[in-house]
């Protein structure tokens, strides 16, 4: 299980991006693709973990989750693929590895309260 | 107290990690050294496969190393010692794959220039290590005949990170009752167009196709093909 790595480097880079001492986290808004090796009931049991007595205590991970999406040059359409992703085209049938989506993992923003406001 | 308001962040969770091992790759591709992440399940035979590389790439005249990841002890690192070639255990302590940053660390005091080649084994496992780059130029997947014809399907996210996949105890194959085709079926399914090398390091087969891929990806006519990593 990395999640706990994964939750240390999104605890790390939400104490980054706070702007002083005294701002807490209220939210944290990820994009987690379904191929980027990460279990979203895993990262949220490891992020509580990780968040204990930071700035991000308490804060809620609200994870997008992102569908592999793969693109079919042949015919030029896009697929989005199942569990297990299956890397064909659903409409010529033709394998393909181009991936344009699924693979994120990303913070895409939080949610911040200013102030001296305690994190209660 | 003020409201609660959002503030962009846009940047990968393991930014710092995808730093490190850029940083890593330009570093090996100026030394002029080529390297291998090997990662696999654990049992399905990284470090006989890797002692049996070390040892004939040391006879073929060429220059090589590894770091070698595991939880705990340096069994691993012993039986690696016995080709002759500088071998170094990254004990992970614990954490379940490798990470740029252990990577950097222990290769402090080697001199990369004198390596042809530096081959990294992973931490025995199909999940966690596919989402940490190690700026290696290329991942290969092992995927021994004893674990069935599955397991690609079960962890496509380090089948399809992977650069070539490597079926390892290719001498069971029979006992097991192990179905070819149904196991590269499901390898391309996953990942298509991977390169499938079928080996066995007790019996020394398939090794000669292995030298191949890595020469040519060492002269860069194999240049990774992933660009998901």
């Amino acid at each position: 299980m990395h999640e706990l790595s994964i939750a240390c480097s999104i605890v790390e880079t939400v104490e980054e991006v706070l702007p002083d001492e005294n701002s807490t986290v209220k939210t944290v808004f990820l994009k987690i693709g379904a191929m980027s090796g990460v279990v979203r009931d895993a990262l949220l049991f490891s992020f509580e973990v990780a968040a204990q007595d930071t700035r991000a205590a308490g804060a809620v991970l609200e994870i997008e989750e992102i569908p592999v999406v793969v693109h079919c040059d042949p015919c030029g359409k896009d697929t989005e693929l199942g569990n297990p992703p299956i890397f064909r085209c659903a409409f010529c049938g033709q394998s393909t590895a181009k991936i344009l989506q699924g693979k994120e993992m990303e913070i895409v923003s939080i949610e911040i309260e200013d102030g001296k406001a305690a994190n209660s | 107290m003020e409201k609660p308001r959002i503030v962009e962040v846009r940047q990968g969770i393991l930014k710092k990690n995808d730093q490190l091992a850029g940083g890593l790759r330009a570093r090996f591709k100026s030394a002029g050294v080529c390297v291998i992440d090997l990662v696999s399940s654990p049992g399905a035979g990284k470090t006989a496969f890797l002692e049996e590389t070390l040892r004939r790439l040391k006879e073929l005249g060429f220059r090589v190393a590894a770091l070698v990841g595991d939880l705990a002890t340096e069994n691993d690192a012993r039986r690696l010692e016995r080709s002759g070639v500088p071998v170094r255990q990254i004990e992970t302590h614990g954490i379940c794959h490798l990470e740029a940053e252990m990577i950097e660390r222990n290769l402090e005091g080697w001199n990369l220039e004198e390596l042809d080649f530096l081959f990294i084994e992973n931490v025995g496992n199909l999940v966690c290590p596919s989402s940490y780059d190690l700026g290696e130029d290329a991942r290969a997947v092992l995927h021994a005949v004893t674990e069935g014809e599955d397991k690609p399907l079960k962890y496509p996210t380090i089948f399809n990170s992977s650069d070539i996949a490597v079926v390892t105890k290719i001498d069971l194959a029979e006992v097991c009752e192990f179905d070819r085709a149904a196991c590269c079926e499901n390898i391309h399914a996953v990942r298509p167009n991977i390169p499938i090398l079928e080996t066995s390091a007790k019996k020394g087969i398939g090794f000669e196709d292995w030298f191949e891929y890595l020469k040519d990806l060492k002269n860069g006519a194999a240049a990774r093909s992933n660009s998901g990593r």
